[in-house]
């Protein structure tokens, strides 16, 4: 065939018209978009069986049921379980996150020991035979009470079992962190004689004054509270909140109440009066308390509605309104104990709270307040103690202050045929305060603790004047920390003994106090370790066992499992195969006394510090659900939702009301100097609307110092179970190490400002606890 | 499975009580643990931060103590365009067939491998649901352990955005034909994360054709109005663009439900 020009050009327009009519090129696109996007580097996860498999998250007290996904063995999720009697199916954003606090290639993944600015790793036995060491040697120079804990709590069976090894070698130095269900046990006593927490049954009440508490700010046990919180509507119940800022709380109470802050205590005594006045309370109730005619005269000469309207700033009527619904409601509550209620408070504040309790008498009722004693369910067996030991045990506490504990006198245990009309005597009671364990060590030159524990707490970033707890810290010669990550307080340990995470071990979990449900559950391990690390308990006891002598004896567990086994006892198959076991409060069998001659001598809670000349601002602290302000810092999930109002790069944003910022002269997303007695931050500024004026408020969980630990040299050969991350150790050559990548956290390393390095501690002097709630500050334009 | 126009054909919605929402970050987090969302070091850009499911924070714009503030979490809203009929505004500008509309389901459909990056969706989007990879994602060393086999992790140069969760749609529709039952998958057995985790109950899920469903029966749904809500209580975001998406909000507070589109002076309440 002749090609021409004309069936040229006739193949050619053929040809053209052919391909476009045809999918080629649309599928040209695809294919090559898929090309393009086939990268090796791209994940592809693995395929398999979905498994379910429960336990309880101990990310913080709250204890939800969790239920954590599967895909052939291998956690990819982490959902709320169902029907579990705290959470039924909630769950927060942390819990979510837990994977990415087991998987975290910046946790501390074998045990290492520092010399120097550089890290060592060493094998499990070097690092216990070095802290056994330690002990043993102390003990023999009879310094055994130089040797100190702090733990995160005093419940269960592994914070137990610190405690043990501390008397065991001859140390009363256990402490544990501050917080409000310390304050309120306090209180209970003081008014109640009894030894017992307080839980509210906030799902029942139809009526809540918080009295700063974030409910949805974390609060207690803070699915709980969400799921009480949004049946409120349902349930026709009120809740009113006193807060100086709208926070998310107070948005979605009925009611907001901003009282200045400093003055809750006034505004709860005012509504005290108002109900008194009003004779609106329960006379059944108050007719046998201990000194309520003082404390009803009392409130309405110096708390009167109208005097409290002059000092919190709230209307008189306003004031009468919530007294008069308060106290008609059915089963009204009043709460205390600022944002997450993770610091103590003011114990006065908190008494002030519970008189409305008391006048109401709702307690040990449904929706009320319950006073829970504190029952031992674990049995351990006797310990026992060398000369040593007893003798150095007979020694006070480091930083021991005194406060009173009551008792209630003879009559009314006589039972409920007697007279209930007793006083609670006072006793004075001396315990262990973390606040001035630091204060000790700070203001001696030679620091009284020569070794501290740390387990499941990082006091160098939870503490008021953080500064100061990481000068005390420094001062401490050996510093042993059983975190799972390089957190605050890791970073300045001398020997890090690495803990699993909450998903690694198992562990018997009591329900958090506020909680108004008793609840005993057990976690277990629902994956492998993916470290070199060990159960702290199995750690404490490995260490016990290598100081020989009456301490090895003390502990003679082969492992902690045997442990958990028998000081839990008959419960142990029931937990093991439910899980938990959960038991409706009861009431005492007494009928409850109340106490009111605390009020006598009431002159308000304790003042801010710093003077108001050079500090006219108050600086407050606040919580926010999102982001982890307690002994865990926030997940990389976490960060990713937190606001660009409250961090944005790497600033902390100050919230301000725009009548505060026109007076200090500066606007939105300004650089900021902010200055308080203890300290100062280069900050920016957030306007809000919703803060009052002359109020700076700064959110906790930012300015952890994560990243930068400096170098780790690693150890010749074994010792590695984490897969990834022993690519990426560093390797040492030719005596140059180089800076270890995965032990940087960078997600939330170095994000903000800790704002408890701004806030100084003032010890309350009725509870001896840290009842600073905020600080005076100044702020200028940077 | 490719789509089955001649089965019963569902319509997934969303129904939000923002009353109940309190912006606690749950439904967030969620959506990133279940979707293989990547995080990067920074992620205060809120511009570049994949977030399938955003909270906003509205205020009533009023000084203190007279503010009040009220979150809203907004997905995907899954419009079902002018008319209902599936022209959603992304679909309607997609060059690639990238993204599609199931009207067996009434979701809006993100195939990552069929996307270029014009971003046109993104442009068209009038809630800034859609979101761009601008970088590879990137999970430290050994975090890609927990990444979900269920969900393809994206890479560079792709747009996503909220899928309903559909691969749980998938599953519950597998099982529903594994057990004959092909046209009847139950309210429960497709729930999306975000709905699964939220603490507060805020959020419901389910099928806006079946009047049975906990969401028909919180909005009620006008047919002959593509879906309006008749619940007087209940908006839709920027309801007179005609998008019609199938999320629904539901607010006591009058300023909340003036939040949802851009009204002008005097012209509120017509």
């Amino acid at each position: 065939m002749k090609i021409d020009r004309r069936s040229f050009l006739g193949l050619g327009l053929g040809a053209a018209a052919g391909v476009t009519l045809s999918p080629m090129p649309w599928k040209l696109t695809d294919d090559s978009s898929i090309w393009t996007q086939n990268w090796p580097w791209t994940p592809v996860p693995n395929d398999g069986e979905i498994t379910f498999e429960d336990t309880i998250c101990t990310l913080c007290p709250g204890n939800c049921g969790i239920s954590v996904k599967k895909v052939d063995g291998r956690a990819i999720k982490i959902e709320g379980k169902k029907g579990y009697p705290v959470n039924d199916g909630g769950i927060c954003l942390h819990g979510i996150s837990g994977l990415q606090y087991l998987y975290d290639p910046s946790r501390v993944q074998f045990p290492m020991v520092k010399s120097g600015d550089t890290w060592k790793q060493v094998s499990w036995d070097e690092a216990v035979a070095l802290v056994a060491g330690k002990v043993k040697e102390l003990r023999q120079k009879g310094m055994a009470d130089s040797l100190a804990c702090v733990s995160g709590t005093d419940k269960g069976s592994v914070a137990g079992l610190y405690k043990r090894f501390l008397t065991s070698v001859g140390s009363q130095n256990f402490y544990t962190l501050e917080t409000m269900e310390k304050s309120w046990e306090i209180l209970i006593s003081r008014i109640h004689g009894l030894k017992a927490s307080a839980s509210f049954d906030i799902a029942n009440s139809d009526y809540v004054i918080s009295f700063g508490a974030g409910f949805i700010e974390g609060w207690g046990s803070p699915v709980s509270n969400f799921i009480a919180n949004s049946s409120r509507k349902e349930r026709k119940a009120k809740l009113v909140q006193v807060e100086y800022r709208l926070s998310n709380t107070a948005a979605s109470a009925d009611t907001w109440l901003p009282a200045k802050p400093g003055t809750e205590a006034d505004l709860a005594l005012g509504i005290c009066s108002a109900i008194i006045s009003g004779n609106l309370y329960n006379a059944e109730f108050v007719k046998n308390a201990k000194d309520f005619e003082a404390f009803a005269k009392f409130v309405n000469e110096k708390y009167a509605p109208e005097l409290v309207s002059r000092t919190t700033g709230i209307d008189v009527a306003k004031i009468k309104e919530v007294a008069s619904e308060f106290a008609k409601a059915k089963s009204p509550l009043a709460i205390a104990g600022r944002g997450k209620g993770d610091f103590a408070g003011n114990l006065m504040e908190f008494a002030a709270v519970h008189a409305l309790n008391c006048l109401t008498g709702n307690i040990n009722k449904a929706g009320g307040v319950w006073t829970v004693e504190r029952q031992e369910t674990l049995t351990w067996s006797s310990l026992e103690m060398d000369d040593t030991a007893t003798k150095s045990y007979a020694k006070q506490p480091i930083g021991a202050v005194d406060s009173l504990v009551s008792g209630v006198s003879g009559s009314a245990e006589a039972g409920i045929f007697s007279a209930v009309v007793s006083a609670v005597s006072n006793q004075v009671v001396t315990s262990a305060s973390l606040t001035k364990l630091f204060e000790a060590i700070n203001a001696s030159e030679k620091s009284p603790v020569e070794l501290l524990m740390v387990y499941n707490a990082n006091p160098c970033f939870t503490l008021h004047n953080a500064k100061a707890v990481k000068a005390a810290v420094n001062k401490i010669p050996f510093v042993v920390s059983f975190s799972s990550y390089m957190d605050d307080t890791a970073q300045l340990a001398d020997v890090i003994l690495p803990g699993h995470t909450f998903l690694e071990m198992s562990q018997d979990i009591e329900s958090c106090a506020s909680l108004a449900q008793n609840i005993t559950a057990l976690s277990k391990s629902v994956a492998a370790p993916v470290f070199d690390t060990k159960h702290p308990g199995e750690a404490i006891i490995a260490i016990a066992k290598a100081v020989e002598g009456t301490v090895a004896s003390s502990f003679p567990w082969e492992s902690y499992q045997e442990c958990l086994e028998s000081v839990i006892g008959d419960n142990f198959a029931t937990l093991s195969e439910e899980g938990y076991i959960a038991s409706e409060l009861t009431a005492p069998a007494n009928p409850i006394i109340v106490d009111f001659s605390l009020f006598a001598g009431f002159k308000g809670v304790t003042p801010l510090d710093g003077e108001e000349k050079s500090y006219p601002l108050t600086l407050m602290p606040i919580d926010t659900i999102r982001l982890a302000s307690a002994t865990f810092a926030s997940s990389p999930f976490a960060i990713k939702t937190v606001e660009d109002r409250v961090l944005l790069k790497n600033d902390t944003l100050v919230e301000m009301n725009p009548e505060t910022a026109d007076k200090v002269g500066v606007s939105n997303g300004d650089y900021a100097l902010i200055t308080t007695p203890v300290g100062e931050a280069k900050v920016r500024v957030n306007l809000f609307d919703g803060i009052m004026p002359g109020v700076v408020a700064m959110p906790k969980g930012l300015g952890h110092t994560i990243s930068g630990i400096g170098k780790v040299l690693k150890k010749d050969g074994a010792g590695l179970t984490g897969k990834k991350g022993a690519t990426s150790i560093i390797t040492v050559t030719g005596g140059v190490s180089k800076n270890i990548g995965p032990l940087e956290n960078r997600y939330i390393g170095g994000k903000g400002v800790n704002v408890n390095e701004l806030i100084g501690t003032v010890v309350d002097p009725a509870s001896g606890l840290d009842a600073a709630w905020g600080i005076r500050a100044r702020i200028s334009k940077a | 499975m490719t789509q089955d126009n001649h089965g019963k054909a569902y319509k997934f919605g969303m129904v939000i009580d923002l009353d109940k929402c309190t912006g606690c970050g749950s439904c967030m987090v969620a959506c990133m643990s279940e979707n293989n969302v990547p995080f990067k070091e920074d992620e205060t850009n809120k511009k570049d931060s994949i977030t399938w499911m955003s909270i906003f924070k509205l205020t009533n714009g009023k000084p203190f103590p007279e503010t009040d503030i009220c979150y809203m979490p907004r997905p995907c809203m899954q419009c079902g365009g002018k008319g209902d009929h599936g022209h959603s505004p992304c679909i309607s500008v997609c060059p690639a067939t990238a993204t599609d509309y199931g009207h067996d389901t009434g979701i809006v459909s993100q195939i990552y491998t069929r996307c270029f990056g014009c971003r046109y969706c993104m442009a068209a989007c009038p809630y800034h649901a859609r979101y761009f990879n601008w970088w590879d994602p990137k999970w430290p060393d050994g975090m890609e352990e927990y990444l979900s086999p269920n969900v393809s992790p994206r890479m560079r140069g792709v747009v996503e955005k909220c899928s309903f969760c559909y691969h749980r749609y998938q599953a519950a529709r597998d099982k529903a034909y594994h057990e004959e039952r092909r046209d009847n998958i139950e309210e429960g057995e497709y729930q999306t994360a975000c709905t699964q985790a939220c603490p507060a109950g805020a959020i419901t899920f389910g099928d806006l054709n079946n009047p049975e469903h906990e969401v028909s029966k919180l909005v009620k749904p006008d047919t002959h109005q593509c879906g309006k809500p008749r619940n007087p209580k209940a908006f839709r975001l920027l309801e007179r663009l005609q998008t019609n998406p199938k999320v629904y909000y539901i607010s006591e507070r009058e300023w909340v439900r003036k939040a949802g589109d851009n009204y002008r002076d005097g012209e509120w309440g017509k």
